[in-house]
């Protein structure tokens, strides 16, 4: 009798599953159909898919969306700027997926990507989802430009379709390095990390660059991405007596960790990476946070596309958090090569991709043979009444204090094509450079 | 000296915390023998409904510490009626069901309520306002902060009091009445459901309070915050024996102070080949070899095979 | 039988029909029904709640990364590494089940569930002093199988037909499954099957009955984990990359709520669990999207988050109807009845 009664429940549940199954077919096979009226001879629009990566649920979902947000600004905004690809209206779809920051999903969400033959792809946001995903998207050689994952083995596995847009880890970490060496005048520098890829990575190339300019480094310590509690560690290094701090991790654990370090009256500069070069280390530790040091990839955005804030804001309804400038570029970059290679055809816009040259909001864009940002500007930041200011540009190794950077750059501001309204005068002058640059090659372009 | 002191202090604070969110996994587990897995998620509601009343209130330029006891307030009943609702509806069900499966519906209700909070709160870590000064105390070359002294107050308040309820009361009877032989109590008259229903929304205030003092001592709240903190409460009611009170205190308290002293001196002590990164291995060693000696943990009795 | 065993022989022609996705998907659902029926050994023979389950799953993929890749230069072939797998992480398995003996329920699923952290925190350190397992940054460039030096990474055509990497994964993996529920059936009703029943029962009982249970629970220990040093071993060569962030406690949990889920103790039920816990979540990144928007014509909830809301919603209520899991084990659905009645 008991038995009978679940055969009904079975069978009620073989058929959700049946359907789901179908269900689930039927939005697989519908998916193609667009690229194949794509490849039909005269239609007058062009359907080019981008797509895009990164954790939507899950610990760091919250970067994950600004990243996503901020790729999905540059498409619709070339969708309204109605571009013409081939002598067809380009009309971009934009895909985004959630890898959940887990390498397997990463795997298999690329495939997906892979499968419904997107024109390029915007991602992934971790270094551990971006590695194993790359090896899929070389396969099908899908051009990939990452805007958040900075560990330095993720272009070099040989990959020519692989790039990025953000700094890697060993050319961020020497350039916060050195400015704090310079700043601080440590003698003796702690370094504590969160244990994962990137707040390791990091760390490891800013002890590197630390001891060899013959600076003793403590022991690491570590915590996690999750710790909040950062007390036991703090107090041990008060019995040290560093002059220095460094922190590799993002701003969600780096807050309490500053905020707790002035509670147990440690004094010294505190510096970060970018994962913790936000607005919302004033917010997460208060008055703690003001002074300390951190770095960014590119120029301050602020500065140096006040448009892009100001869109995105208007989109979103918030500000960008931490990557969205970068996956920005990172779409506007797949974008501006297919205008030039006049076609959405990966094989076609590769070489393009290549050896651009584009302004983007981060700063002047091209890729040196591995794929990586060919010699990146690194800003240096501080944090001043609960916003994050910048203070100096190191490129190349030299650092130009800020006031400097824009002053000798100023001249050349006139020759600066029509750009976007920017109020504050810092924002004006950052932004000359990029226009002084951009000048000839956009003369060069035009042949 | 003045070091081990401070670590001492921070190990006792980190330790209350875990203390006031294990008291909640060990009511529960000693009334039904259940690990109410999603606890951890009921701290982080707490959390975030004191984080949006703060900030609400803030601008109405109210005492801080009224502000707090506000959020507290409100926390609580919204706590307690979800603790009512999961156990009514994921729980109660599965009471004469092999025992693994509220386990799996305890992971179901942890995703539910994880998601339900990203779509009220956003993913983003929240920042509590700062509200409270904080206040720093010097003692002995350490240091402690009026928060912190809150927090170690309020988790042993908490603690007696509800002993207190548990041991003195006529409703504290029946609920232990209803742990030692939940069909003997139903025939001397006492409402079991309501028991088991009480328990829950008890440990449901406690975690509620919990996620404001973690809110408010650390400044930040996030949807999965609940997780960790849920998984160290446990591992601390386990450590003080589940099931009892003053163990789930003494629990708490040890893991709180052998992960900063873990944290504090292992590097120290083994020449630097492992470090603070092993902190939660040492901790984790220390509860292993606990068990090992006293299968029952610290205070616990001994249990029948309840695999 | 034939068949079905021509149908799952062919099966990836068909689902690379709906994309090559779906073969990976497929491809890592089997993995975790490898998992799943190694730790069924433990959980649903042997009765011991494991809740570290994961560290054996890292421990095979270390093992598979560390002698197949350029991080020591070592590039051993598969078929001798995925042994060495499964034997250290039975090694790990004894090494979990000697302290813990003595411990029951609840307080040995917190050991486990420390063990598998132990174990994870390890993977995620022990790149200084000595770099062994590069840490976070995980070991990259891990060598795919080949089979006479046909690698199991690219595309080949054989006979006019496309074979890409993850179909002859996939074969790879049947086989393994197939081999892997004999040897579970064989054992269900062996000597040491009864065994374990007997000690998960009653474990005094079957002391009395002549059962050394300190052995014949090692046992269980050792034989589970080495099913997740295999399946480790494989995820390693399929992903080429591996990172101690891919052996969480979530995974050690999703596992035990496959087994749990489809009904301990019973391995087809356990099968079930783990190909529903695979593909539901899959299924749904692919369906949540379009039918909101058919439905209501607009998104209304983010479908990340619905995915995570309905398998959430799908795990509370299966349990609520089927509390013994889908397809129940004998001993189970007979307890059951019983209580009800």
């Amino acid at each position: 009798m008991k038995t009978m009664n679940f055969a009904p429940k079975i069978a009620l549940a073989l058929l959700a599953a049946a359907a789901a199954f179908t269900m689930s077919g039927c939005g697989e096979e519908k998916k193609p159909e667009p690229v194949k009226k794509a490849e039909a001879p005269p239609p007058p629009s062009i359907e080019i898919k981008i797509g895009h990566v990164g954790p939507m649920t899950g610990g760091i979902a919250h970067l994950g969306k600004d990243n996503e947000n901020g790729a999905r600004l540059a498409v619709e905004e070339a969708n309204a700027a109605k571009i013409k690809i081939d002598g067809k209206d380009a009309k971009f779809v934009f895909v985004g997926e959630d890898d959940q920051a887990d390498p397997k999903v990463g795997t298999t969400v690329a495939q997906k990507l892979v499968d419904a033959k997107v024109a390029g792809v915007v991602g992934h946001l971790n270094s551990g989802t971006s590695i194993p995903a790359s090896a899929i998207y070389n396969q099908a050689n899908i051009p990939v430009i990452s805007g958040a994952a900075t560990n330095p083995k993720l272009t070099e596995q040989g990959f020519k379709n692989q790039f990025r847009v953000v700094g890697r880890d060993d050319q961020q970490g020497p350039a916060i390095a050195s400015y704090m060496a310079g700043d601080a005048k440590p003698k003796t520098v702690a370094i504590i990390d969160d244990a994962t890829a990137y707040g390791e990575g990091l760390a490891n190339e800013v002890e590197k660059t630390l001891a060899a300019a013959k600076i003793k480094v403590l022991p690491r310590e570590k915590g996690t991405d999750k710790t909040t509690d950062w007390k036991a560690i703090l107090t041990k290094l008060k019995g040290k007596k560093p002059d220095a701090v460094f922190y590799g991790g993002m701003d969600a654990s780096g807050g309490p960790l500053v905020k707790q370090a002035r509670e147990l009256g440690i004094k010294v500069v505190f510096a970060f990476g970018d994962g913790a070069c936000t607005d919302e280390m004033a917010k997460l530790a208060g008055d703690a946070a003001e002074g300390l040091l951190c770095s960014q990839a590119g120029l301050p955005v602020a500065a140096a596309d006040k448009k892009f804030l100001d869109n995105y804001k208007k989109k979103f309804n918030a500000d960008p958090i931490l990557y969205a400038p970068f996956t920005y570029d990172a779409a506007n970059l797949l974008i501006e090569a297919m205008k030039k290679a006049n076609s959405p055809d990966p094989a076609k816009y590769l070489p393009e991709l290549t050896k651009i040259d584009y302004k983007g909001a981060t700063g002047q864009i091209a890729f040196d043979d591995k794929g990586d940002r060919k010699d990146a500007e690194m800003t240096i930041f501080t944090m001043k009444a609960g916003k994050i200011t910048p203070v100096a540009v190191i490129k190349g190794g030299k650092t130009t204090p800020i006031a400097d950077f824009i002053a000798a750059m100023s001249p050349a501001a006139p020759a600066a094509a029509p750009a976007p309204a920017a109020p504050a005068p810092a924002a004006e002058a950052a932004k000359a450079p990029e226009a002084a640059k951009e000048a000839p090659k956009a003369e060069a372009a035009k042949k | 000296m003045d070091i081990f002191l401070q670590q001492l202090i921070n190990g006792l604070t980190l330790g209350s915390v875990y203390a006031v969110v294990a008291l909640g996994y060990t009511m529960v587990y000693g009334i039904i023998q259940l690990i109410n897995f999603a606890h951890g998620e009921l701290v982080m509601i707490g959390a975030m409904v004191a984080f949006t009343l703060i900030g609400v209130l803030v601008p109405a330029g109210m005492n801080p510490l009224v502000i707090v006891l506000l959020a507290t307030a409100c926390a609580i009943p919204v706590c307690m009626l979800i603790g009512y609702a999961m156990e009514r509806l994921a729980y109660r069900p599965l009471r004469r069901a092999p025992r693994l499966a509220p386990l799996i519906t305890a992971i179901g209700v942890s995703i539910i309520l994880q998601h339900l909070a990203l779509l009220v709160w956003s993913r983003n870590n929240l920042a509590f306002p700062q509200i409270i000064k904080t206040v720093s105390y010097h003692i002995g070359g350490a240091t402690i902060t009026n928060v912190q002294i809150a927090i170690m107050v309020m988790s042993v308040v908490m603690m007696a009091g509800l002993a207190l309820l548990v041991y003195r009361t006529r409703l504290g009877t029946a609920m232990r009445a209803t742990a030692q032989n939940a069909q003997v109590a139903g025939l001397m008259g006492i409402d079991i459901n309501r028991m088991i229903a009480v328990t829950f929304v008890l440990g449901a205030a406690l975690a509620a309070v919990a996620g404001v003092m973690v809110g408010s001592y650390y400044g930040i709240a996030h949807y999965q915050m609940g997780a960790l903190l849920g998984m160290k409460a446990f591992a601390a009611a386990v450590l003080g024996g589940i099931g009892n009170l003053p163990g789930a205190m003494l629990g708490g308290l040890t893991l709180g102070v052998v992960e900063a002293l873990g944290a504090g001196y292992i590097g120290d002590l083994t020449g630097n080949v492992f470090g603070s990164n092993y902190q939660d291995v040492f901790a984790f060693l220390v509860l292993i070899t606990v068990l090992v000696f006293r299968p029952s943990g610290l205070l616990g009795e001994r249990v029948g095979d309840r695999a | 039988m034939a068949l079905i065993g021509i149908v799952l022989v062919a099966l990836p022609f068909a689902l690379s029909q709906a994309g090559t996705a779906w073969v990976r998907i497929t491809n890592l659902a089997i993995l975790f029904t490898l998992l799943a029926l190694g730790l069924n050994i433990v959980v649903g023979f042997a009765g011991l709640l494991d809740l570290g389950y994961v560290a054996f799953y890292a421990v095979g993929a270390y093992a598979y990364a560390l002698l197949a890749s350029p991080h020591f230069g070592l590039h051993l072939p598969f078929w001798v590494i995925l042994p060495i797998g499964a034997a250290v992480a039975a090694l790990f398995g004894v090494l979990l089940g000697a302290p813990t003996l003595k411990l029951r329920g609840d307080y040995l699923a917190i050991v486990t569930l420390g063990f598998g952290e132990i174990v994870r925190i390890f993977l995620n350190n022990l790149a200084r002093p000595v770099n062994i397992t590069n840490g976070p940054q995980g070991i990259t460039g891990i060598d795919p199988f080949s089979i006479s030096g046909v690698s199991f990474a690219k595309t080949d055509t054989f006979m006019g037909a496309m074979i890409s990497g993850p179909m002859k994964y996939y074969w790879f993996l049947l086989v393994v499954l197939v081999a892997v529920i004999a040897i579970n059936l064989r054992l269900q009703n062996s000597r040491i099957g009864r065994a374990w029943e007997a000690v998960r029962e009653d474990e005094t009982a079957a002391r009395a009955m002549g059962i050394d249970t300190t052995q014949i629970k090692l046992l269980a220990f050792a034989m589970g984990a080495s099913f997740g040093g295999i399946a480790g071993g494989l995820f390693a060569a399929i992903q080429g990359f591996i990172s101690p962030e891919s052996f969480v406690l979530v995974e050690s949990i999703m596992v035990v709520a496959m087994v749990v889920l489809g009904g301990m103790g019973n391995i087809w039920g356990v099968i079930l669990g783990a190909l529903l816990l695979s593909f539901v979540p899959e299924i749904l990144r692919y369906t949540v999207e379009p039918l909101q928007k058919a439905v209501f014509g607009r998104m209304i909830v983010e479908p990340e988050v619905l995915r995570m809301l309905i398998f959430g919603f799908a795990l509370v209520l299966v349990m609520l109807f089927r509390p013994a899991g889908l397809l129940p084990s004998a001993v189970r659905k007979r307890e059951l009845a019983e209580r009800k009645a």
